[in-house]
């Protein structure tokens, strides 16, 4: 069982905020992360939201900067069109590569970089919403910001086959509130496919994270709670495994338990 | 503070090269990223960093004339690890490139996962368990690494098997022989336990 803390980044500074008051500047995504990892964090997710033409180049800068000091396996999204983009982000340090919008207007990028990386370094992302009428999901574009219209579970079922090695899930319904993931979504998709989920959006707590699991997510990411300081990772990771959910164990939770 | 080695490791278009550079300068190494055989033949210490195919990877070194290289420093005394699919390559040959001949500096042959119902590639965090005392283990007994991979040696030498890890099967996750070691997980991706690990090497590299 993973926990990825998730970091939303503009122009080269975290987003949605931080309250860390050890740090020396809080808005560096680099330092966050370098201490995610000294805190147990099991993965790192850096998502450049940079809204400009360079988001490649900004993208790629921030996975070469990572690689100095979070030693830790660590996904780069945004920024991503080509697999040659995918290529430039690997060779700077990011162990996968996460594709959303990208891979829809394109599913042959899916196909392309998981034939010349590797399947483990192509991570599928979706932004879905429930429908507003009948059951299902349906998939989203920049940012939330258009409806495509397709099926979620269908369109995860056609990344699996064209290669995609991990799916991250944002729940759109649940982003934001706290007060859990989207279960059927995450309980859904493990039915249908078989490559890990990481579920995504409205985490409040441990508690959303163990009822993930038991949903069928393989990991968990989560940004606020971690940013404010709400939990710490060793707290969640102390709350799975009293559940029975087996964690990565270090140093600082044997030090606080 | 001891003196600083300098640590050639090898260039060779191996995607994971920045990353195992930077957890070596973070633990006080100098490192030289270099695709030139001489250069490793006048550095203190040699790292072979891998990922990919097992074939690719040799193709790859011999282009450059490193597969000499290596073979140079093994013998030569020189202290020598290698990561990833470097632990591979070290062995004769692989089930992963039939006909690929390996450096051959541990006999032995690299076999695929039959992990059963388990994902292949083996891909996370999974506990190491030592099976003899080295000074590049010390303190990582039962350690988790982080593993990416579908393939591992079975050295045909009982005394060259360090580490074991468990996924479906028990399998080698470290070797090594007089100045040689080599790993299966990614150090410089597991955390604290992986720098760790290059701080041991560089203290044994300093007693060699």
């Amino acid at each position: 069982m993973r926990i990825i803390p998730c970091l939303d980044v503009d122009g080269g500074r975290v987003v949605k905020g931080t309250n860390f008051k050890n740090l020396r500047d809080a808005g560096d995504p680099v330092e966050l992360a370098a201490l995610y990892d000294r805190e147990g964090a099991d993965e790192i997710v850096f998502y450049d939201i940079t809204a400009s033409h360079e988001r490649r180049e900004t993208a790629s800068a921030l996975a070469r900067a990572a690689a100095e000091e979070v030693f830790v396996p660590y996904t780069i999204g945004g920024g991503v069109r080509t697999a040659d983009d995918m290529r430039a982000m690997l060779r700077a340090g990011a162990d996968k590569v996460s594709v959303n919008s990208a891979a829809v207007r394109d599913p042959g990028l899916i196909d392309a970089g998981a034939e010349r990386f590797g399947a483990q370094c192509v991570v599928l992302s979706v932004d879905v919403k429930r429908k507003e009428e009948g059951p299902g999901w349906e998939v989203y574009l920049n940012g939330g910001r258009l409806n495509t219209g397709m099926d979620a579970i269908g369109w995860l079922v056609e990344g699996e086959r064209r290669g995609a090695g991990e799916f991250v899930l944002n729940s759109m319904d649940a982003d934001g509130t706290e007060s859990g993931y989207d279960l059927d979504l995450i309980s859904s998709v493990a039915e249908k496919t078989s490559v890990p989920i990481v579920a995504s959006g409205g985490a409040g707590g441990p508690e959303h994270m163990i009822s993930a699991v038991r949903a069928g997510a393989g990991a968990v990411l989560a940004a606020s709670i971690f940013h404010f300081g709400e939990y710490s990772i060793a707290q969640v990771k102390e709350e799975m495994e009293r559940s029975g959910i087996p964690v990565r164990r270090t140093e600082a939770e044997v030090q606080s338990g | 503070m001891a003196e600083r080695l300098n640590v050639a490791v090898i260039d060779y278009d191996a995607g994971n090269t920045l990353s195992v550079t930077r957890a070596l300068e973070k633990v006080g190494a100098r490192v030289d990223l270099t695709s030139d055989p001489e250069r490793v033949g006048g550095a203190d210490v040699v790292v072979l960093p891998g990922v990919g195919a097992f074939g690719d990877c040799m193709k790859k070194l011999r282009e450059r004339g490193m597969d000499v290289a290596c073979g140079e420093a093994f013998r030569s005394g020189k202290p020598f690890l290698g990561v990833c699919v470097a632990l591979q390559v070290i062995f004769d040959d692989s089930e992963e490139s039939p006909g690929a001949e390996g450096l051959g500096l541990l006999p032995g042959s690299v076999r695929r996962f039959e992990a059963g119902d388990l994902k292949v590639p083996h891909m996370g965090w999974n506990e190491l368990r030592l099976v003899r005392e080295h000074p590049v283990l010390d303190g990582l007994d039962g350690e988790d690494f982080y593993f990416v991979h579908s393939y591992y040696p079975e050295p045909a030498e009982a005394a060259d098997l360090l580490g074991e890890t468990e996924y479906g099967v028990r399998f080698c996750a470290v070797a090594g022989r007089e100045n040689l070691v080599a790993v299966q997980f990614h150090p410089e991706k597991s955390s604290r336990a992986g720098l760790r690990l290059y701080e041991n090497f560089l203290s044994w590299s300093r007693t060699l």
